[in-house]
């Protein structure tokens, strides 16, 4: 069965740390002199006040000593540049080692997605692929770099004005305690709501795109209609939904930095109130006081500053979890433990036996599918869509696996063979022939092992192409544009054709493009095609008949079973389910 | 015009003055709380110093015989803490409203870009790539709104920083100035800041989109990938970019790592620089103690200001490109205003299309897309268009559709010039099944009739109807919910034979005076798709239909052969054939692969069992 790309992972806060941290080693390179040297610059923070509080006491008040002054000051300037120096080299660390452990962990991430198999890369959108390598990376890293030191920071700086303020009054200690223990309750489940909250507006913002991408995909039909009014309401809507949220959102989050303000601003008058009455009763010194007041602000500054790392925490996790919910998604076509050797190379023979499959949670697709094909022989797999026979033709190539039966190529299970040596020897032509931005020679060139110019040229004339590369402004050199669009679809098809030559494989599954292709590169296509299947075993899934008309072996699928077996010929003088559909195809193309 | 004019200083101003002017009230909330919290914030210090000189020294040092009483204290303390919730109220009214004046500059900019992309013609929609109108749409618009979130803040925060500028010019003018020389100082680190940084934040921007490029085309081509066994091959290209954005990223956080030191150690050196003049000043007896303390604390308050000014100065460049690929959009021209008249009649309609031009580009670039283009259809007669990849037939298609206006010559519907039809007459008359079969995010029953259930003058029997006639009543029936199927990205995913079967069910449902299919079958079965072309010549109606294969092509009463753009010959079928050879050339491709096809089988003898 297999598996599912999860829109996230369900780790825990600390679980999904922990993960995050394992997956990007990189961070945590030299982690400990980065906080040692922050330790050294958040003390530099309270230079300045020390500095002025000294010299008032000492040089300024009570007879002015402008020599004690000037020491002080130029010690104190010393140190300022000492820290900021230390401020300067943790910030360069962080960012270092934060970006080398992202790019481990997209590169990973990225690497996983391409290991997994067809099947579950499927089972979530393209787009939404890449926002894992891209986006949801690039949320981590705001936390990881600022975030991450400034919560151990800032707990350490709560723990030790804990402990100095303990050492001037514990009664003290205790009402700044009390005063801001509701936001230590709180602040687990404000996290959680705020969560929720942004979580909704990730949402709207998915629903808002989707909604404006039909105003520029669909601009055809829409303006045809006249149904421009209708799209635009839906479209306003959902601009406005994103809208709302991202103001609930935010008025959730200033509330709950407000209320952080508030209870620090509450802690202080406390202090002030309970600390002169302690004083009265003589439980305190006036500079003791003095100096309380100084730790409350040091120990109230980091918890608010806490919290708002928290909220940057909070979007980090989301993006961490979905990165490693991808990470986690398990491969389910695996290379087998002991893997068996498919025989020498040259045209296969390939055997279906008793092949059940379903898709996952779906009804049956292929039903007890029993086919032999001999080395060398030209397949076609015709029926009507949905019939299943695009999944029969993916079986052979391994891109998913048959609930139960077995697939054989030359004797051998599919299951036992090493995927790159089944990768060598089935190559797939997919329907819609994808090409990378680049030109048509780096596209034919594209493989494991790059092809020399010289081999790509030889292809083009072995498949009767050099006619079409001559229609071309540069020939093989001539630009494909992004995703090949500069090409036409059957362009792009002839592109895919010659890379799957050059491939040199022993079976060869062909997705026949349904799409429209102009008479001239349709004939290019045939012919390419023809040059490419000889000598080889090939399984094409047939949408024109034209294609079955030519095979050796004609399979007809029908509700995900074999329904005929047989050349053309004999096919069509059964008289059966194949000869109706050729006739219809005769009738048409005239 | 939307986009803005001038220098950098000058578009800067105009960004700011317009998004302010777009939601004044919720600016004005946002700045006066922004100002609230600079005088509670100052007055917090200011108040923390008077009562631990007037209440707290004296009790405490004074002890039983001091006149500071129980009261006193207690006053002291609910000062402080009516200070508290004044700043924590301001706090949150401006976060919340900057929040929402930003948000709000970024949804105006949203609705704006995609009203335009709802008038704009097809030629301009054409000419631009998805992915870039998606992007002005989204994160365009987006960074365009990201100055408004600190800018509140810095504006409100002025007033912070003339007061303090004041209160230190008045405690001493030496001292002030001291202090005051740091804003020009921290501007000016921030000027060369900006400069170092621009280039890197831009390249930034780059990588990033580059990295985003690959991951796109990689899992775009992911069942190549697998199927070449070149996965090793995709990630080593992919960390290329990745190592790239690294490099570029640690780039930007070195220039960040050195400044943001630089910018804190300002007001601490010249607090220690207040400090050494002061105690001069104090001991040549111009000043008093007390002043030099004021000025010291004056100094460190002035941190903050100068910080939102220095998030406003650093959001700025990338809201001035947002804006600008906005209004890039905002600004495009050549709107198809729609005239007023009806159309009257049914059946059939005539159509004339009369020394029709249209070119893409300008100057030396200008290519025709569509060369004196001429042609007549008779009321209820079908056109079959032929010709090859690029010789017009989409943008003909517009062009029969008023989906883009020629530069030059007429359109006429029953004789009246499309461009007089209100938008209602002919969206009325014709409809369009296009080539890439679009289905919206919505119901079957949506996807067909293009309103909501309550306001559709379309009965689901019609629906039906229109799904039986397009062959597509089947699967319909065989979704789970039937017409109130999901269907489209996020819902049920459909086949595109599925989805070309919508698109003409949409069509037919209207029951359209004039029929335009673009090669609205492709995607079909062969027999189905036969069944759907005998259907449709039962309709009574004008049919133009770019045809790719003979069946098609049979339907047809006349068949029109375009090349370049221009019109080749028209005709019956076997006139064209017999004396237009290019039209020859393409409809017997076909045929001729087939008997060398069957020429070929024959040499190879048969292996089939």
């Amino acid at each position: 069965m297999s598996a599912r790309i999860e829109s996230t992972s369900d780790l825990g806060v600390l679980g999904t740390l922990r993960e995050g941290l394992r997956l990007s080693p990189a961070i945590r390179r030299g982690f400990g002199v980065t906080l040692a040297l922050a330790v050294v610059a958040t003390l530099g923070r309270l230079v300045v006040p020390f500095t002025v509080q000294q010299a008032t006491d000492r040089g300024l008040v009570g007879g002015v000593d402008i020599d004690l002054v000037v020491r002080m000051c130029g010690i104190a300037a010393g140190v300022l540049l000492v820290t900021s120096v230390a401020s300067a080299w943790v910030n360069v660390r962080l960012f270092s080692a934060t970006e080398a452990g992202l790019a481990q962990l997209r590169i990973r991430a990225f690497r996983h997605v391409h290991d997994l198999s067809v099947l579950t890369q499927n089972t979530e959108r393209r787009g939404s692929l890449v926002s894992r390598v891209t986006s949801d990376v690039d949320t981590i890293s705001m936390f990881v770099q600022w975030g991450g030191i400034m919560l151990i920071l800032s707990t350490l700086q709560i723990l030790g004005a804990t402990v100095a303020m303990l050492f001037y009054s514990w009664q003290l200690t205790l009402v700044v305690w009390v005063v801001l223990a509701p936001m230590m309750v709180l602040a687990p489940r404000i996290q959680r709501m705020l969560n929720g909250a942004y979580g909704e507006v990730r949402a709207r913002v998915g629903a808002m795109l989707a909604a404006i991408s039909e105003a520029v995909v669909g601009a055809q039909t829409i303006r045809a209609y006249g149904s421009g009014q209708r799209v635009l309401r839906r479209i306003h809507t959902a601009i406005r939904e994103h809208r709302d949220a991202g103001v609930r959102a935010q008025t959730l989050a200033s509330a709950a930095f407000a209320t952080g303000v508030l209870l620090a601003g509450t802690a202080l008058a406390a202090v002030i109130t309970v600390g002169t009455f302690l004083g009265l009763a003589g439980q305190i010194s006036v500079g003791g006081l003095l100096a309380f007041i100084f730790l409350v602000q040091l120990f109230t500054g980091p918890v608010q500053a806490a919290t708002e790392v928290l909220n940057e925490m909070q979007n980090a996790i989301a993006g961490w979890r979905r990165v490693i919910s991808v990470v986690h998604t398990p491969v389910d076509i695996a290379d087998p433990a002991e893997p068996r050797d498919l025989g020498p190379r040259g045209p296969a023979s390939i055997a279906l036996e008793h092949v059940h499959f379903a898709y996952p949670g779906g009804p049956p697709v292929l039903t007890d599918v029993t086919l032999d094909v001999p080395a060398g022989c030209r397949v076609a797999i015709v029926g009507e869509t949905g019939s299943g026979k695009t999944t029969l033709a993916r079986l052979v190539t391994r891109f998913a696996d048959p609930v139960r039966g077995t697939v054989r190529i030359n004797g051998v299970d599919v299951r036992e063979a090493a995927l790159e040596d089944l990768r060598e020897r089935v190559v797939v032509v997919p329907q819609e022939g994808f090409l990378f931005t680049g030109t048509i020679a780096s596209n034919v060139a594209y493989g494991r092992h790059p092809h020399p110019r010289e081999r790509v040229e030889q292809a083009f004339a072995e498949l009767g192409l050099l006619d079409w590369l001559a229609t071309l402004p540069e020939g093989m050199d001539t630009d494909v544009g992004q995703r090949g669009e500069s090409l036409s679809a059957g362009e792009r098809q002839l592109v895919a054709i010659v890379r799957a030559y050059l491939a040199n494989a022993d079976v060869l599954v062909l997705d026949e493009a349904t799409s429209a292709v102009d008479p001239a590169t349709e004939s290019r296509i045939n012919r390419a095609l023809t040059g490419l299947t000889e000598g080889r075993t090939s399984i094409a899934i047939a949408h024109r008949l034209s294609t079955a008309e030519a095979a050796d072996m004609v399979v007809v699928v029908d509700a995900g079973r074999v329904v005929e077996v047989g050349s053309h010929a004999e096919l069509v003088a059964a008289g059966g389910r194949y000869a109706r559909l050729h006739a219809s195809w005769v009738v048409q193309s005239g | 015009m939307y986009a803005l004019p001038g220098g950098a200083v000058r578009r800067s101003l105009l960004l700011i003055g317009r998004g302010i002017r777009s939601e004044p009230r919720t600016f004005a909330l946002a700045i006066g709380s922004s100002a609230v919290w600079g005088a509670a914030f100052v007055g917090v210090g200011w108040l923390l110093g008077r009562l631990t000189d007037t209440v707290v020294v004296p009790a405490l040092t004074g002890g039983a015989d001091s006149d500071v009483g129980t009261g006193d204290v207690l006053r002291a303390g609910l000062l402080l803490l009516a200070l508290a919730v004044l700043t924590a109220v301001s706090v949150a009214g401006r976060r919340i409203w900057a929040g929402m004046a930003a948000l709000d500059v970024q949804a105006g900019h949203r609705r704006r870009v995609t009203e335009q992309y709802l008038r704009l013609p097809m030629s301009w929609h054409r000419a631009h790539p998805t992915g870039q109108l998606l992007s002005n749409a989204n994160s365009d618009a987006e960074s365009a709104g990201y100055v408004f979130v600190p800018l509140p803040f810095a504006l409100g925060v002025v007033v912070m920083i003339i007061g303090a500028a004041a209160a230190m010019l008045a405690a001493d003018v030496v001292l002030g100035l001291i202090g005051v020389t740091v804003l020009p100082l921290v501007l000016a680190v921030n000027a060369v800041y900006r400069r170092w940084m621009t280039p890197a934040v831009t390249r930034v921007q780059a990588e990033r989109a580059a990295v985003s490029d690959v991951a796109h085309e990689s899992f775009e081509a992911a069942t190549v990938v697998k199927s070449l066994g070149t996965e090793t091959l995709e990630e080593e290209r992919f960390a290329e970019a990745t190592h790239r954005l690294r490099r570029a990223n640690v780039t930007v956080g070195k220039v960040r790592s050195v400044f943001d030191p630089v910018i804190d150690l300002l007001p601490a050196l010249a607090t220690l620089a207040v400090l050494v003049v002061g105690a001069h000043r104090v001991a040549s007896g111009d000043i008093a103690t007390g002043d030099v303390v004021t000025a010291s604390y004056l100094l460190t308050i002035l941190t903050f200001p100068v910080r939102a000014i220095g998030f406003v100065l650093g959001d700025l460049p990338r809201s001035l490109v947002g804006h600008e690929r906005v209004a890039r959009v905002v600004d495009a021209r050549g709107y198809l205003e729609p005239g007023r008249l009806p159309l009257q009649g049914g059946g059939g309609l005539h159509l004339e299309v009369e020394h029709v031009e249209l070119g893409v580009g300008r100057g030396r670039d200008r290519r025709r897309l569509l060369d004196d283009v001429n042609l007549v259809v008779a009321p209820g007669r079908t056109l079959a268009v032929v010709g090859s990849t690029g010789a017009g037939k989409s943008t003909l298609v517009d062009v029969l559709m008023r989906l883009t206006d020629p530069d030059d010559g007429v359109v006429r519907y029953d004789g009246v010039d499309v461009r007089a039809l209100s938008d209602e007459a002919r969206t009325g008359a014709a409809a369009l099944v296009a080539q890439q079969a679009f289905v919206f995010e919505d119901t079957v029953r949506a996807n067909i009739t293009l309103a909501e259930p309550s306001e559709s003058p379309i009965t689901d029997e019609q629906v039906w109807d229109a799904l039986r006639l397009a062959r597509a009543d089947d699967f319909v029936r065989a979704l789970p919910d039937g017409l109130d199927t999901v269907v489209g990205e996020r819902g049920t995913s459909l086949s595109g034979g599925q989805r070309q079967r919508i698109a003409i069910a949409r069509a037919l449902v209207r029951r359209p005076r004039l029929l335009v299919l673009d090669d609205a079958t492709s995607a079909v079965d062969p027999e189905v798709e036969q069944a759907i072309l005998a259907n449709l010549r039962r309709q009574e109606c004008t049919v133009v239909v770019v045809a790719y294969r003979t069946a098609t092509i049979a339907l047809a009463d006349r068949v029109l052969h375009l090349e370049a753009g221009r019109v080749v010959d028209v005709g019956a079928h076997e006139e064209l054939l017999a004396r237009d050879p290019g039209y020859a050339r393409i409809v017997t491709a076909y045929a001729r692969d087939r008997a060398e096809r069957d020429e070929r089988d024959a040499d190879r003898g048969g292996v089939a069992r």
